[in-house]
This record gives structure tokens, C-alpha cells and sequence, in this order.
């Protein structure tokens, strides 16, 4: 017990919690490139990385461009018989029109395009002021939470396998053509995995809590 | 933690008289509401937490069924309506020789459901009797069941590809059917049903066994 009676006696700012399995550390950051992971259940706590900060801002500003020309401009096109028939990544969100179907489409919608396209804006919201020194931006802190918490119905990449098995289901009724915004829709799933790679929580929140003063 | 001298022997923040946010891992006194640096709710251990497990959990199985049951796909082709069900359309492409397509088609729609359905209630389970299983291995199941669960989501995206690309005027056409709806809500309700999960407690379910066995 006495390990825990130094824990609650000394400040609680030099402490960190994990959040998976609640073993309590002294806090001590590692270098950047290094990471501090739990002893316990190998939760990674703190993962820094040098300017990181720039990078995730850079791909943030690509991936909600991309996320918006790759919403409007055709996606896959179809043809057979003569007949043929373009559509966006737009459209296939919004097929389930009818009835309880519409709420299915909203949700299509958002786990696609409208999630992911908030969570880019939040970030950048949050980091840009950061990044450049500056004091953290009015209701950084919620922005932050929202983002994280939006973080497992951000669905782009699961979106891409679907097309891959949709178009193996297409491909012996009709010719498929692959549009713009199919390509613009590959690089924006590796941006968000590398954004996400790049992104230290625990670095954001620090930064947050003691914003450097100009 | 890796780069920090290693404590001999975990301590836990409710043992030290702290609640952590779950958030942000900031430490705070164990009274403390609501976390000072991002705003989360703090609760050292959410005892209501199993109740909302089970509820989402319920309500997700109980969508599943439905979404079994119903079509999930209509194709028109000239003269012939065809509908398929989940397992009926994997069943169909495995007939035209896709075998690697309805093998993602079964394990995201038939086998992670169904494993997550399991799991959860294992874990939701086993927290309550002390021992058993190591927490590293159902760490490992609740990590997974965490990170794997929206690929179920899959199935519902290839019905609204389908059914956007597919409609060729008189030629073919595709439809979603009702088992979308459903299939969608069983999705998003286990995901819940996992969010909802507190891993600490098993961690204290292991910490009293080894106490137990300790003084034993």
C-alpha cells in the first residue's frame, strides 16, 4: 500500500492513468519515436512523433478535399446491353430511400462521407492553433472529445472493401468503369490510416491543458 | 510503462484513492465528477455498465434475427425476381465460383456477428466470477471484438453500391431489401453493446483472485 499512498500524495499532473486497465505510472514522456506503453495489459499510453503535428494537419487538409471531390464526381460507372449508368459515392449512400430505408441511407451517408469529413475539420480545428503556438481555439476541448468519440463510425475504409465485393458481384451482369472519384476514394483510405497512425491523444490533450505562451 | 522504472507490483487508481479519465488519462481525486482537462464524465468503476451491456447486446440479437430471415437483395434481370437473403447470396456467388467473395461475405455477416454475439456475453459473464480466464487473453477478445466489429458493416455498403450502380433500365436492376435495415441496426447496437463494456473490470476480477490466492 505504500506505492499507492505516494501515487495519491504527490501532484496528480506527474501521473498517468491507463484508461484500459487503471494501473497508475509516474508520468515520465518518452522521446519522440518512442513509446510509453502499459506494463500491464500493453495499452499504448503516449506515442510522440516529431511534427507530427504539421503532418496531421497536412493530411488532414487532403483528406477533407478528397472526401468532397470524391463525394461528386462519378464513382463507378456501369454498362451492359447499351444501357449505361454513372453514379457517385453521393448516390450510393442515398439509395435506401423508402420508408424506415431513409433512416439507413442518413446513416450510410454519415458512417461514409459525413463522419470522417467532421472528424478531419475537427482535428484541424483543434491542432492549427497548436501547431503554430497559438492559444487553443474556443471550445478546443469539446471539439477534441467529439472527434474521438465519432472515432469508431468513421467507416471510409470499410467503404472500400465493400466496393471490392461489389464488384466481383457486378462483374458477370455488366462492364464496370471505374470514375475519378474511385481513385481519389484509394488515397483518401490510406490518408486516414496514416492520419491515424500519426495522432497522439495523449500529446493533443497535454498540449491542450498547457498551451504555450507566445 | 515501457521508459518508466517499472513499479514491482501494478497499482491500480482506485486502490491509490484516484479515478482516471478514460478519455485522456489524466489522474484525479476519487470524487472528482467530471475531468478538468477534457470534460469526460469520471467513473472509477461503471457498475451500471453490465446492465447497458446486455441491453444493447439484446436488442442487437435481436435485429440479427430479422436480418437473417428477410432478403437482403432483389435483382431484377428481364423477366426473373430474385431475392436473397445474407447467406443465401453468399451461398449463390460461392455457386459461380467467387469462393473468396462469399467467404468475406459470410465471415463479416454470419461469423463476426455471431462470434461478437458470444463474446460479449462471455465477457459480460466471466467479469462477474473471479478467475478463470487470464485477463491478458480476454483483454485480447475484448481489444478484438472492439477493432473488428464495424467490418460487419461490409454487407450493408455492397447492397448500397448495388443498388445505386445496378439499375439499368429494363435490363437489371437491384433493390435493397428489409434485412439491410435490420442487419444495419444489429451492427450499430452491438457496437454500442461493446462500447459500453468497462475493461477495468477485468482486471479487478483477476486482482481478487490473485489476493484470494495469496492469502490462501
Amino acid at each position: 500500500m505504500s506505492d499507492a499512498a505516494e501515487f495519491s500524495r504527490g501532484p496528480l499532473e506527474g501521473l498517468i492513468i491507463c484508461p484500459v486497465c487503471d494501473a497508475t505510472y509516474q508520468l515520465q514522456r518518452p522521446k519522440n519515436g518512442e513509446r510509453a506503453v502499459c506494463t500491464r495489459c500493453h495499452k499504448v499510453l503516449i506515442a510522440p512523433r516529431a511534427k507530427a503535428g504539421m503532418q496531421i494537419i497536412a493530411v488532414s487538409i487532403a483528406v477533407v478535399v478528397l472526401i468532397i471531390a470524391a463525394s461528386v464526381f462519378p464513382f463507378l460507372k456501369i454498362s451492359a446491353g447499351g444501357r449505361s449508368n454513372a453514379v457517385s459515392i453521393l448516390d450510393a449512400a442515398l439509395t435506401f430511400t423508402e420508408g424506415p430505408m431513409l433512416v439507413l441511407a442518413l446513416l450510410t451517408a454519415g458512417f461514409i462521407i459525413f463522419v470522417p469529413l467532421l472528424r478531419m475539420l475537427l482535428t484541424l480545428y483543434v491542432l492549427v492553433p497548436v501547431v503554430l503556438d497559438r492559444p487553443p481555439a474556443e471550445h478546443a476541448i469539446a471539439a477534441f472529445r467529439f472527434s474521438e468519440a465519432l472515432k469508431p463510425w468513421s467507416m471510409a475504409e470499410i467503404f472500400a472493401l465493400g466496393c471490392a465485393v461489389a464488384l466481383v458481384k457486378v462483374a458477370d451482369l455488366a462492364t464496370v468503369d471505374f470514375g475519378p472519384a474511385f481513385w481519389m476514394f484509394g488515397v483518401l483510405v490510406v490518408l486516414v490510416i496514416v492520419q491515424d497512425g500519426y495522432m497522439c491523444k495523449w500529446s493533443v490533450w497535454n498540449s491542450l491543458e498547457h498551451p504555450k505562451r507566445r | 510503462m515501457e521508459l518508466v522504472g517499472t513499479p514491482k507490483k501494478t497499482v491500480t487508481a482506485r486502490a491509490a484513492g484516484l479515478v482516471a479519465c478514460t478519455r485522456c488519462a489524466r489522474a484525479w481525486p476519487l470524487e472528482t465528477e467530471v475531468c478538468g482537462r477534457c470534460g469526460a464524465k469520471l467513473i472509477s468503476r461503471d457498475v451500471n455498465s453490465l446492465q447497458r451491456v446486455w441491453a444493447l447486446w439484446l436488442v442487437g440479437l435481436m435485429c440479427y434475427v430479422p436480418a437473417n430471415l428477410y432478403p437482403m437483395l432483389r435483382t431484377q434481370q428481364l423477366f426473373s425476381v430474385d431475392e436473397s437473403t445474407i447467406i443465401g447470396g453468399a451461398v449463390e456467388l460461392a455457386q459461380h465460383g467467387a469462393f473468396g467473395i462469399a467467404t468475406i461475405i459470410l465471415v463479416a455477416s454470419v461469423v463476426i456477428p455471431l462470434g461478437k454475439f458470444w463474446a460479449i456475453a462471455f465477457l459480460a459473464l466471466s467479469v462477474r466470477e473471479k478467475g478463470g480466464y487470464a485477463s491478458r487473453h480476454r483483454l485480447l477478445m475484448y481489444e478484438v471484438v472492439e477493432y473488428i466489429g464495424r467490418w460487419s458493416m461490409i454487407d450493408i455498403f455492397v447492397v448500397a453500391i448495388l443498388s445505386a450502380l445496378v439499375q439499368l433500365q429494363g435490363l437489371a436492376s437491384i433493390t435493397p431489401g428489409p434485412a439491410a435495415f435490420f442487419f444495419a441496426l444489429s451492427v450499430i447496437f452491438t457496437m454500442l453493446s461493446a462500447q459500453s463494456f468497462d475493461p477495468r473490470m477485468i482486471w479487478d476480477a483477476q486482482a481478487d483472485t490473485d489476493e484470494a490466492s495469496g492469502n490462501g
